[in-house]
């Protein structure tokens, strides 16, 4: 039963998946890289993407009101994110277990509070007309909101690449990222790199969230179906490393996609989670290891 | 650990109270009580990996789940007319029953894997994770990944499992039958007997040369490798050990409540587990149980009153109970019994922990 | 229950609340369902439904001069806490009967307790089969009122060709079994059959197969927002409700709303009532709801079952002459009873007589009625083809 078409198809579906595997997964990545703290309501960065998304559409309907959702989501997010790190993350610093823990109440509080004020049913973003078109290609169909989603992605990655490499910002988060003590003792103000990154890496989730909504509905619930894939991808990425998160997120978008011609959903999510443990037994460090964590813990 | 002199006596009280309160309360709150002791059970074991090892695990209730469903299958089983199925493998079109279901024919078995299957599967598990000094954040996430694909994969396998309804049903339990008052309070002491005896377990075992060394691996695992110590088979063993507990509060659990299902199993319940820990204190043994009660009992009285409200308080508590009280309710009356006795003492042991 | 166990202080609380309660010459009665966590969006509104019917018949002067008195509680989703409340509603609040339940799961981990504190609970969704408990009313329908009757439309539409898509839980899986017995027996086309987990929300791969499959016809029972995601992946492959028929099982006026309308506008679906139904009964329903819920509160099939429920509850305990379950249940059967389905009556396996509508949803999000079934439909827990020679024992008077 395994036709080349469905085969190529599922390919491309791999790489859509990884593509909104990246988009969730670079922020936790860049401030995981950077501070140490994993932020368990980054899922509700994605989810208030998806409303901001939502509520843009009422107040400027039209064709291109995706283009302006996009920064509205992207602010939004970063701002929540900033109040984030100021009110919780920074207190706990050097705890990153604890971070853990205290960011998980966050994110129950922020789902209970979409749920008062939304409702729990989920919101729908109708996709524009220039989106819900498709091509067929050697007998495979390229729906254009799987093509959009992967451009946005290769985008955002594009933009974060040149923002590390050629800008002052990334200068300065490059030298905290080699060496904490010493970006701080020549005069870096390393809290507020610490900030800018987590409000960039809150801000992509933010636009995760905007495109998340073009394939499906926006609930209060909506950031924890993608959190823990985005996880995965963080652990199996190394630490914080841009190019492996990448790569973590197209190897498991393949796996995902590959395995369910031959398995159902259930069944590829813990083909899923064995090969990221399978791989983590030949590379622990990730896929990408920045410097040898050997001795430290 | 600081012993406070008024209060060294204090346990034998609470326990008297606890051993007769099927006289005290009405049967609905004793199978209350029951159930959480159950989870005080877990919690005991979160103390050790967490408080003890430093070893933050997003995924006991995995193994809550897998005692629950031992217990559950053999519950299953056992009233069932000889050569015919769980009435849920009827319905799914399986034919023989799967052989993983046929050594929870035999009680004295299903009470084996109970310990058997967790502690082993958690050995292969922690020895793959430790063994490559997998730890922290790493580890955490890994496991609650662990705990949303076990979930699924009882819920996807229902010809086997009894998927989304989990198992249900159950009438007797080695022959006594299950939901009368005289259960009940059987169900209940022997709960209680459990849950004392894993806590004093677990008492001597942190006082012995295996608990030193579990907490230096906690505060300097470098260090004590320098020492000449392979820390992995401490780490290991300690959650091997959460897991056993945590597995018998899961078959404990079951017992009382008359059901399991994936609902018991998966990234919530497991962190709500953590939650439980966190409020009585992840240093504590008596916090640990303390904290299961208080959460549990607050948990049924506030969101039967105000369901809303229930997950704003949650939360809440966490927020600010690991933010400012990291070492939870216990660590706040130690301190207070401290400060009464001797000035404070000085701060700063929790920072080291875990970088 | 044995009140010889009862400590003193529970058997004070126990008599205090006796007396309070005669004084009021009120009848306590539960109703159950998750008022928190995932299924709350779907049994609020059947709760509602349910304390509406309660009012109202307390509006009216009660049961047998007795003014009912609703005790709520939550089921929170979780089985555990469904058969936790079940056995405090009867234990500690003494009530009469519990109108309730949403999931399998929830009235599976009821059953025993129901069974063993000799009460009755009313269930109003529609279910899977292949139970039936003297101590449940069931007047959702069972799988011979709604899978099969839609079955037999898409038969008489000419679909040959069947895909079956479901959550990954019990109703799917034993509605799907029972569909694959009928599309064998009748030598039609079984396409594929996938299930997605609950919650599940990226359908490339099942659409890819669904494409490479060609059916005539998608039957699905994916349960709440899974549709959303299906829905819309499905339209951005191309694959529209009017190129793809889509029966659905899952999707009443309330998801379809919130869903979009024009997202769906074209799908089917099977229930037995439907807002649009055109009766007196129905407008005076749904007129009545939408004042006191808002005029846009939309109504669902599971809503009605559960305001029914309460309405068959009376009449049985007045034709009985007692509150005692056991009396109720069996006055309960072969009862006519007014519902805004029409007057229907429980059968003698304690499920309820009624008739099945096929609909295609409008732009509104309101179903346009195609088909109806020729006459009520006699349940039947046990599909006779996907599960020989099982029966339930009915109620004998």
């Amino acid at each position: 039963m395994l036709d080349g078409a469905l085969l190529a198809g599922q390919v491309f579906n791999g790489f859509s998946v990884a593509s909104l595997f990246v988009l969730a997964a670079l922020g936790l990545a860049l401030s995981f890289g950077l501070m140490r703290v994993i932020n368990m309501a980054h899922g509700e960065m994605l989810m208030l993407g998806g409303y901001l998304a939502y509520l843009t559409y009422l107040i400027v309907p039209g064709p291109l009101a995706i283009l302006v959702a996009m920064p509205v989501a992207f602010l939004g997010a970063a701002l929540l994110g900033g109040i984030l790190e100021i009110t919780v993350i920074r207190k706990l610093s050097a705890r990153p277990l604890d971070t853990l823990l205290a960011t998980w109440g966050v994110s129950l509080i922020l789902q209970q509070g979409a749920r008062s004020i939304f409702g729990p049913i989920g919101v729908g973003v109708t996709a524009p007309d220039w989106l819900n078109t498709g091509f067929t290609l050697a007998g495979v169909y390229f729906p254009s909101t799987r093509i959009f989603i992967l451009a946005v992605a290769v985008i955002v990655l594009v933009a974060l690449g040149l923002l590390i490499a050629r800008t002052r910002l990334g200068l300065l988060v490059r030298a905290v990222n080699q060496d904490r003590m010493m970006a701080a003792a020549s005069g870096i103000n390393v809290r507020r790199v610490d900030l800018a990154v987590f409000c960039l890496g809150t801000g992509i989730a933010g636009l995760a969230g905007v495109v998340l909504s073009l394939l499906g509905p926006v609930t209060p619930s909506v950031g924890q179906s993608y959190i823990i894939p985005a996880f995965l991808v963080v652990v199996m990425g190394g630490l914080g490393s841009m190019v492996g998160t990448t790569i973590a997120a197209i190897i498991l978008g393949l796996v995902s996609a590959l395995s369910q011609i031959f398995v159902d959903v259930s069944m590829s999510q813990v083909l899923m989670l064995l090969a990221v443990i399978l791989f983590l037994q030949f590379r622990p460090q990730g896929v990408i290891a920045t410097r040898s964590r050997a001795l430290e813990d | 650990m600081t012993k406070s002199s008024p209060f060294r006596h204090a346990w034998i009280l609470v326990l008297i109270v606890a051993v007769l309160a099927p006289m005290l309360v009405s049967s609905y709150n004793l199978n209350l009580l029951g159930r959480f002791l159950s989870m005080a059970i877990l919690a005991v074991g979160i103390v050790l990996i967490w408080g003890e090892a430093g070893i933050l695990t997003l995924g006991q209730g995995v193994f809550f789940g897998l005692g629950g469903y031992s217990i559950a299958m053999y519950l299953k089983l056992s009233t069932l007319p000889e050569g015919s199925l769980p009435d849920f493998m009827e319905w799914s079109g399986v034919m023989a029953l799967p052989w993983f279901w046929w050594p929870f024919k035999s009680g004295l078995l299903a009470l084996l894997a109970i310990i058997l299957v967790p502690a082993v599967f958690a050995g292969i598990f922690a020895w793959a994770m430790f063994r490559r000094r997998i730890a922290g954040v790493y580890f955490a996430l890994i496991t609650q990944a662990v705990a949303l694909t076990f979930a699924t994969l009882l819920t996807s396998q229902q010809s086997t499992t009894g998927g989304y309804n989990g198992l249900t049903g159950f009438t007797e339990a080695f022959g006594m039958p299950l939901g009368t008052d005289q259960a009940n309070r059987t169900l209940y002491w022997i709960t209680l007997a459990v849950l004392v005896a894993v806590f004093a377990g677990s008492k001597w075992l942190m006082a012995t040369r295996y608990g030193t060394l579990l907490r230096a691996t906690r505060d300097g695992e470098n260090r004590v490798r320098f020492l000449g110590y392979n820390t992995t088979p401490y780490k290991v063993v300690a959650f091997m050990l959460a897991a056993v507990f945590a597995s018998l509060g899961g078959a404990l659990f079951t017992l009382h409540a008359g059901v399991v299902s994936p609902a018991f199993v998966g990234v919530v319940p497991s962190i709500e587990m953590i939650v439980w820990v966190a409020v009585g204190g992840r240093k504590s043994l008596w916090g640990a149980v303390a904290g299961a009660l208080i959460v549990n009992f607050a948990k049924d009285i506030i969101s039967s009153a105000l369901p809303e409200a229930w997950l704003y308080v949650l939360g809440l508590i966490f927020i600010l109970v690991v933010t400012y009280l990291p070492n939870g309710l216990a660590g706040l009356v130690e301190d207070l019994l401290a400060k009464s006795r001797r000035p404070a003492a000085p701060e700063g042991a929790l920072v080291e922990e875990g970088k | 229950m044995n009140t010889s166990s009862i400590s003193a202080i529970a058997l004070a609380m126990a008599f205090g609340f006796t007396t309070a309660a005669q004084a009021e010459d009120s009848v306590n009665v539960g109703v159950l369902q998750s008022l928190s966590g995932t299924m709350a969006i779907s049994e609020v509104t059947v709760k509602n439904a349910e304390v509406m019917a309660i009012d109202e018949i307390n509006a009216a002067g009660g049961v047998m001069g007795h003014q009912i008195k609703a005790v709520v509680e939550d089921g929170a989703s979780d089985p555990a806490i469904f058969a936790q409340k079940a056995t405090k509603l009867i234990q500690n609040d003494d009530v009469a009967t519990v109108f309730g339940g949403w999931t399998s799961a929830s009235r599976k981990a009821m059953l025993p307790v129901f069974e063993r504190e000799k009460a009755l609970l009313w269930y109003p969704v529609q279910f899977e089969g292949n139970e039936c408990s003297s101590n449940i009313m069931y007047s959702g329908a069972q799988p011979n009122q709604q899978l099969l009757p839609a079955y037999d439309w898409a038969k008489a539409e000419g679909y040959k060709s069947f895909f079956l898509l479901g959550s990954d839980y019990v109703f799917p899986r034993t509605a799907n079994l029972i569909a694959k017995k009928h599309i064998a027996k009748d030598g039609l086309k079984l396409a594929g059959e996938e299930y997605v987990p609950l919650g599940g929300t990226d359908f490339s791969a099942v659409i890819s197969k669904i494409r490479a499959a060609k059916p005539d016809v998608i039957f699905n029972t994916l349960n709440g927002d899974s549709n959303v995601s299906f829905f819309k992946q499905m339209a951005a492959a191309g694959m529209t409700p009017e190129k793809m028929p889509v029966m659905s099982f899952s999707i009443a006026e309330q998801e379809a709303k919130a869903m979009g309308p024009s997202l769906v506008e074209g799908s089917y679906a099977t229930w037995n009532y439907f807002q649009s139904l055109d009766t007196p009964a129905n407008q005076k329903f749904v007129a009545d709801y939408q004042s006191k819920f808002g005029a846009n509160a939309a109504i669902t099939d599971p809503m009605v079952h559960g305001y029914l429920d309460v309405y068959a509850w009376k009449a049985a305990v007045e034709k009985a002459g007692s509150f005692d379950p056991d009396a109720v249940r069996k006055a309960a059967v072969g009862l006519d009873f007014d519902t805004p389905l029409g007057e229907a009556h429980f059968a003698a396996n304690q499920s309820l007589v009624q008739t099945a509508y096929v609909g295609q949803l409008d732009k509104d999000g309101q179903f346009q009625i195609l088909w109806t079934s020729d006459a009520p439909i006699e349940p039947n827990p046990y599909d006779p083809v996907a599960f020989p020679g099982k029966t339930c024992n009915p109620v004998t008077n």
